[in-house]
């Protein structure tokens, strides 16, 4: 309203509508936003020191209390039970179980097909947990300005937030997947003439199908980080909604396995394309204004 | 400290010739149905310092996110370095350096680490330079010792010096300023606000946002004051007293007060009134006076020539006076931002009742 010392000749009062400039992509500037978010992470003993027993429970307690349990004691109940469920398996699966003995079919078995759904049920919570707050938490912090004011576009800074929430749940899965492999073939592999683990359907499930599903789980998931006003609601919310993403990825984790090699293949591909689509409109829901913490609807 | 032409902490500002760093045209934000910003103009001119003047709610904050792009306008220009934000806004953005009004830190983090963060994200990479660039930004503002101490342990003093720190990291053109001292202890606020003083040596444009008038003083090149998001006056505080005390002000006392009355009849005095003994600040001078006869107690004198002091005092004392106090009264930037909601409020009422356009400025909840 006041006039201003050095008059500039420009027209004045437009109407902001900005042609925006194409997006542009440091990758070395999304790898720092990913490493300091870990890093953070990595110091918040809190976090995972949960994260850690959860990987550790479902990937190598349950696994080795059942296995050693029928093939080292010969437990005939659990052994009787676990056959029954063998039984329900399809008769491709059936057909591939390997064993000299039946507490050997049936330990091959449990460690083949049965167990299969806990690699993706473990990653995908942990990055549920981690991408939950990541941007939420940014704006709680007060650090959302700095980012903000920074020369990171908002994709960037997504990527890097994305990255850093896929890293903790599969690192944490490959690295009990390399566990769960060597207790498998130590208990399991005597039975079935040597090492047997992993898998060809194995390696399609940990490599092809569980990295989409953590992608499209986190879509969502950091949508709602960018959307809610706490990181409390922001759990609240992740939690409900990925539930049933969690069961679809246990149901097709399952057929994965179940069905081969090529429906592993078929059903991953399926999930890339989803997993890719909602992180596109995924990306849009980062704006510098939900940094803030003044964006409308916030 | 006072707006006198002595504080003015350096240079005046240049001759306008050169295109404003940061040129503001028109600009408004609205957050949901309330206005942030009003139809602002803001023009800052490179190597100094602006003060953005105003109450919670005035729009400093907005303007400064306006600035560096993390906001855009919904109506109106900004140009900064000639750029606009909206399309050019990295640029922008790794020319600037902000500290917000929280020190916006990792408290996971060691302040080592921290910086680093900055480092890497405006574009100065990793390694041995850097470590060393850190360590000189962190020994500029003595927190250099607690460099590899998490920053969840820092007082808020230790957070804010870490804060300024980052903002110069990069070598910023335009530093961004949002209430830097608040939390902060007088002592630490003195020492903040002298190394903000400090960086201005190089060419480098300052933008201050406050609330606290006294800390704009003495460090104010230029003020803008905002209220409602829109800026009721902005100007160099030289050229800011000139236009709302066009006459000198000083206060005088006398062991006869009774004889002060004479004071009218001098040569180049313009007026005078009777003050409170000491108790009225000058703030009283635009029509709140004691109204009292000249001569019961001390008076302020207002003079036609800013220095016609010495003359006035000569005068009074050849003609018998005996005066026991001489006090020329240099308005603050207190006075001044008084001064101007005032004449804002006046000119409200004035076209209130002309049954004008009612001018009250839109209240403001988002953002400051």
């Amino acid at each position: 309203m006041t006039a201003p010392a050095t008059p500039v000749a420009r027209p004045t009062g437009r109407i902001n509508a900005s042609v925006k400039p194409p997006i542009r992509l440091k990758p070395s500037r999304v790898w720092t936003i990913a490493r300091t978010e870990l890093k953070q992470l990595i110091e918040a003993r809190d976090f995972w020191m949960p994260m850690m027993i959860l990987g550790g429970i479902f990937f190598l307690v349950i696994p080795t209390i059942l296995l050693f349990a029928i093939t080292s004691i010969g437990n005939i109940h659990a052994v009787h039970q676990i056959s029954q469920a063998v039984q329900l398996l399809p008769a491709k699966a059936r057909a591939a179980v390997r064993g000299k003995s039946e507490q050997g079919q049936t330990a091959y078995a449990l460690a083949v097909f049965l167990l299969a759904p806990v690699a993706v049920v473990v990653p995908l919570t942990i990055s549920t947990a981690v991408g939950a707050s990541t941007i939420v938490g940014e704006r709680e912090r007060g650090t959302g300005e700095f980012l903000a004011h920074s020369p990171a576009s908002v994709h960037e800074i997504y990527l890097g937030k994305l990255i850093a929430s896929v890293v903790p749940g599969y690192v944490t899965t490959i690295v009990g997947f390399g566990l769960y492999s060597l207790i498998v073939n130590t208990l399991v592999g005597p039975e079935v003439g040597g090492w047997f683990f992993p898998t060809t359907q194995w390696w399609v499930l940990m490599l092809w199908v569980v990295p989409p599903f953590v992608l499209l789980t986190l879509s969502v998931v950091l949508r709602l980080s960018a959307r809610v006003k706490s990181t409390a609601a922001a759990q609240q919310a992740s939690g409900l909604v990925t539930l049933p993403l969690i069961m679809i990825a246990y149901g097709e984790a399952t057929g994965a396995v179940y069905g081969g090699n090529w429906v592993g293949i078929a059903v991953g591909a399926v999930v890339w394309f989803l997993a890719l689509l909602g992180l596109w409109r995924g990306m849009k829901a980062v704006t510098r204004g939900r940094l803030l913490g003044v964006a409308d609807g916030i | 400290m006072t707006l006198a032409p002595t504080s003015d902490p350096a240079p005046a500002p240049p001759d306008g010739t050169a295109a404003p760093v940061v040129d503001l045209r028109g600009v408004s934000r609205r957050f949901g149905t309330v206005d942030a910003l009003l139809d602002l103009d803001l023009s800052v001119p490179s190597g100094t310092i602006t003060v953005l003047l105003g109450p919670n709610g005035a729009g400093k904050t907005t303007a400064t996110r306006i600035i560096t792009g993390a906001l855009e306008p919904h109506h109106g220009d900004v140009r900064v370095f000639g750029l606009d934000p909206a399309t050019h806004g990295e640029e922008v953005r790794r020319r600037c350096g902000v500290v917000s009004a929280k020190p916006a830190l990792y408290d996971r983090l060691t302040g080592h680490a921290n910086l680093a963060y900055s480092a890497e994200l405006y574009g100065l990479g990793r390694g041995p330079e850097v470590d060393e660039r850190i360590h000189a930004a962190a020994t500029r503002f003595g927190i250099e010792h607690a460099l590899d101490q998490q920053v969840g342990g820092f007082s808020t003093g230790m957070k804010t010096r870490l804060a300024l720190a980052r903002s110069v990291l990069h070598d910023p053109q335009l530093l961004l300023f949002d209430e830097p001292t608040s939390g902060l202890d007088p002592e630490s606020s003195h020492a903040v606000l002298e190394m903000i003083k400090s960086m201005t040596g190089g060419g480098v444009t300052v933008i201050m946002c406050t609330h606290l008038l006294l800390e704009a003083e003495g460090l104010a090149q230029q003020v803008v004051v905002l209220e409602g998001g829109t800026d009721l006056v902005a100007g160099a505080p030289r050229e800011l007293t000139r236009r709302f005390w066009p006459a000198s002000v000083v206060r005088l006392d006398a062991e006869d007060r009774s004889q002060l009355a004479r004071v009218v009849e001098m040569p180049g005095v313009r007026g005078a009134e009777t003050v409170g003994d000491g108790l009225k600040e000058l703030a009283g001078m635009a029509g709140d006076g004691v109204d009292a006869p000249l001569g019961s107690g001390p008076v302020d004198v207002q003079l036609e020539d800013p220095d016609g002091v010495a003359d006035l005092v000569d005068a009074l004392v050849r003609s018998g006076v005996r005066l026991t106090r001489v006090e020329p009264r240099i308005p603050t930037l207190e006075d001044l931002y008084f001064a101007v909601r005032r004449s804002r409020a006046q000119s409200h009422t004035v076209l209130a009742d002309d049954g004008g356009r009612q001018l009250t400025p839109a209240s403001n909840g988002a953002g400051s």
